[in-house]
């Protein structure tokens, strides 16, 4: 039996948009995502939402090593977003990261071209924990003042690999980070440092 | 689709999305774009605001808060204080937007440098090489020419230190309102099939010269009606001898001015 | 003292009553029905169809009656109704070969295998207005049609042309989908599906101008009308579930099959090129020109120079459409005052320090 999608399709796809609009618009500023799904293991609910509410037919999907093994998950996102899934990072539109460690390079994910940026992965990354912290500085459009976020878990040589995203501006990936309730956006346009 | 070219607009400031414009039932050149736009983005904790040339009740204005009120049940304001959206066009608020409200643009030519270059294969490389130097001629051009900037509404801007954008027809008077505001604004292009974006607190720098720097204009009287200054002003012709008024553009300020008291001269110019 | 100007609202209510009643026109004379539309307008039916990419005529017919007979108005009721349609799928390519033809004709052939079939056809018509037709309730005896034999063949042209190597094959179906340009937008350089597509979407007359400016010179291709075919042909999609095709029905068309200017190099031997048109219903003038644009916008493929705006894809593409130049030419009707105003208040500037500039330098003279 598959899990349900959207107890209201309309309404659930548009607030969980709307959350991830004012995430990307605001880095770094977390927003609250309450979708109410109860995806199989192991898609979590924010994950699911986001591809329930922005993914179809015109989207390639691509999904880490612990969701693409899953059938139930794949069965679960054909029936509910009919994307198409690839193995190849650098032709997704979207990419679901349920495991940020063995996240591949940020570079191998499709970057844009000069004449279309816009035509880059966006990804999703589903972390234990976002909060207000200490650990990460953001600069850029959509930040008002000092703004910091912490992490948890935190991949290896992410900041890093982030600064190198934003260097090749207005290239470069999007990046939604989600965590139990939450979501927040780092943009290409986000300047991150560690403080 | 729409949404996911908002999501891209908004994580490359002032870049043009291009993205497959549906037919609505109402004309293209007449809001279709921010129409879709809204369509997109309103939810029903929303309070739109729909504004032409900043009046609530412009027919166009009128037209589209209907449609969206017959189609979505979404509860309407004319206050600017109380939106959560407002749909423009041609003008932005007097009162400074805040956090969490959504500025909805009608566009009529997303391209800024359309009437430099009409080939769309031509202008994408030019925005892609952050070639802008023939917009500085022309703006210079003007300025050999008339002893100013020629340009008085779509004055174009720098986004985010990267992209040269159209603001659509505002008059150059709205330009600063843009840099650093605290509202998200979205551009929507039906026609063109564009969206593009500024998120809050973003740089928009109207472009100018050293020598000549970016003005906006003034008005030498208040409102007849409120007294305000600094605000832009309609004018209206009282009569067959040119006897004029000027009164706030956006009535949404001048109602609200008056209802605190405020009283302007009622006087013709 | 003066108020500003309320009631946008009721303005618009009484405008739609007054629309309403400008409609129906003087109550005295019998209302037209959708049926008599259709059947009687047919051809106005058959391009608010061509031009609405929907093929339903009841639909046309009732988008004329509510435009009040205006086709942009009717082309446009008939594309915001095709926008909330549902979508299933793409048929499998229609084979016009299979055509059950009410009329076909070619220019340069004589005679050919299936014939020369005149059909209904205004072209050997005398324009002479027929008063007879104001007296109502005359039925004109049905013409006898020749009894065609289903089965009989009627073979394209073009398809006799290639058996020889004459003229360039079509191009083959490599079974890739087709792009949709109401789905996804366009990226120049466009290929030659959605070309089509704009053209055959595109307004009349805009490409009946732009094919006549090909004969003119501005992007000359030297065509003759190899065909042109009227008629029904069948519909047929593939269910996934089902795998094999299903008929869904019959719609009309019409084709035309320009053959242009031969081309050949040293190492390929001469040939004719082609254009080609395709219209819902019966439209030979749409489809005859939209054949001639479509051979004018393959000139940079075909090696040839870039000269002309019929030949200019991004000037034809951009600017065919009825319902979008419709739309940026009407909306210069709605206020513009405030931008007005930033000109007029520039215009003043600019001519007070004309007159301040010109009264100095007189001075200076005195």
């Amino acid at each position: 039996m598959l899990a349900p999608g959207f107890a209201d399709p309309v309404h659930g796809a548009q607030g969980t948009f709307r959350a991830v609009m004012d995430a990307l618009a605001r880095p770094g500023l977390l927003q609250p995502l309450d979708a109410g799904l109860k995806p199989p293991a192991p898609l979590t609910p924010e994950l699911a939402a986001l591809a329930l509410a922005l993914t179809d037919a015109d989207t390639p999907v691509w999904l880490d090593a612990g969701l693409a093994d899953s059938p139930e998950v794949a069965a679960y996102l054909r029936f509910h977003t009919g994307a198409p899934l690839t193995d190849d990072p650098a032709r997704a539109a979207f990419a679901f990261i349920r495991d940020p460690a063995r996240c591949p390079p940020l570079a191998r994910f499709a970057q844009g071209t000069p004449a279309y940026p816009d035509s880059s992965t966006t990804l999703v990354l589903a972390l234990d924990m976002i909060a207000n912290g200490e650990r990460l500085h953001l600069a850029g459009p959509g930040i008002k003042g000092p703004t910091r976020i912490a992490l948890t878990p935190l991949p290896e040589g992410f900041v890093a690999q982030l600064a190198e995203n934003r260097a090749g501006f207005p290239l470069g990936v999007d990046v939604i980070l989600t965590a139990p309730g939450r979501v927040a956006g780092l943009p290409r346009s986000t300047a991150v440092t560690e403080s | 689709m729409i949404r996911r070219a908002i999501l891209k607009a908004i994580a490359v400031p002032g870049y043009q999305v291009p993205f497959a414009s549906r037919e609505m039932p109402m004309p293209y050149g007449w809001g279709t774009g921010g129409v879709q736009v809204t369509a997109a983005i309103l939810g029903r904790a929303d309070v739109l605001k729909v504004i032409d040339q900043g009046a609530d009740d412009t027919t166009n204005a009128v037209s589209i808060r209907r449609f969206f009120a017959r189609t979505s049940g979404i509860a309407t304001t004319t206050r600017t204080t109380e939106a959560t959206i407002i749909q423009t066009r041609h003008r932005i608020p007097e009162t400074p937007l805040r956090e969490g409200q959504t500025l909805v643009y009608q566009v009529p030519i997303p391209e800024p440098l359309r009437f430099l270059e009409p080939r769309e294969t031509e202008t994408r490389q030019l925005h892609a090489l952050a070639e802008y130097g023939a917009m500085h001629v022309k703006l210079y051009e003007d300025i050999s020419r008339h002893g100013h900037i020629a340009t008085t509404y779509a004055y174009p801007v720098e986004v985010a230190g990267r992209y040269v954008m159209d603001p659509s027809p505002t008059p150059k008077f709205d330009n600063p309102k843009m840099d650093q505001s605290p509202a998200l604004q979205l551009f929507g292009a039906g026609r063109e099939r564009r969206i593009y974006a500024v998120p809050p607190y973003t740089s928009v720098r109207s472009l100018d010269f050293e020598d000549h720097p970016f003005r906006v204009q003034q008005f030498d009287q208040p409102c007849a009606l409120c007294g305000a200054e600094g605000v832009y002003l309609d004018e209206m012709l009282l009569d067959d001898a040119g006897r004029r008024m000027f009164v706030c553009s956006d009535t949404d300020h001048c109602e609200g001015r008056r209802a605190d008291g405020h009283v302007g001269t009622g006087d013709a110019v | 003292m003066y108020v500003a100007v309320k009631g946008g609202e009721a303005a618009i209510d009484n405008a739609h009553r007054l629309l309403a009643e400008a409609r129906r026109g003087d109550p005295a004379v019998p209302e037209l029905t959708v049926a008599q539309i259709r059947a009687q307008m047919a051809l106005l039916v058959d391009r608010v169809m061509a031009e609405g990419s929907l093929y339903d005529p009841d639909l046309a017919a009732l988008a004329l009656k509510q435009a009040r007979g205006d086709v942009v108005e009717a082309v446009f009721l008939v594309r915001a109704y095709r926008t909330t349609l549902p979508r299933f799928g793409a048929s499998t390519p229609v084979d016009t070969g299979a055509m059950a033809v009410a009329r076909r004709i070619s220019a340069t052939f004589k005679d050919l295998p299936g014939g020369q079939v005149l059909g209904p056809t205004f072209d050997y018509t005398h324009r002479l207005i027929d008063f007879a037709l104001a007296a109502e309730g005359t039925v004109e005896p049905a013409a006898e049609a020749e009894p065609r034999d289903d089965a009989d063949t009627c073979p394209r042209v073009t398809d006799l042309l290639t058996q020889d190597g004459l003229i360039e094959p079509s191009p083959p179906d490599d079974g890739a989908p087709a792009g949709d340009l109401t789905r996804e937008p366009v990226d120049y350089p466009a290929d030659r599906a959605l070309r089509l597509q704009a053209l055959a979407r595109g307004d009349e007359g805009f490409v009946l101008g732009l094919g006549y400016s090909t004969q003119r010179g501005y992007g000359r291709t030297h065509p003759f009308v190899g065909e042109i075919r009227v008629g029904d042909v069948a519909v047929e999609f593939v269910p996934e579930e089902l795998g094999f095709a299903v008929p869904l029905g019959r719609i009309r068309l019409t084709e035309c099959q320009m053959v242009t200017q031969f081309k050949g190099s040293g190492a390929a031997p001469p040939q004719f090129t082609r254009g080609y048109g395709l219209t819902f219903g019966q439209s030979e003038r749409k489809a005859m020109a939209m054949s001639l644009v479509d051979r004018a916008l393959r000139a940079e493929e075909l090696g040839e120079p870039v000269t002309s705006p019929a030949q200019d894809q991004e000037f034809v593409l951009a600017h065919c459409d009825s319902l979008q130049a419709t739309g940026f030419v009407e909306h210069l009707k709605l206020p513009h005052y405030v931008d007005f105003q930033a000109e007029l208040e520039l215009v003043r500037r600019l001519r007070a320090e004309f007159f301040r500039d010109s009264d100095s330098m007189q001075e200076a003279a005195e």
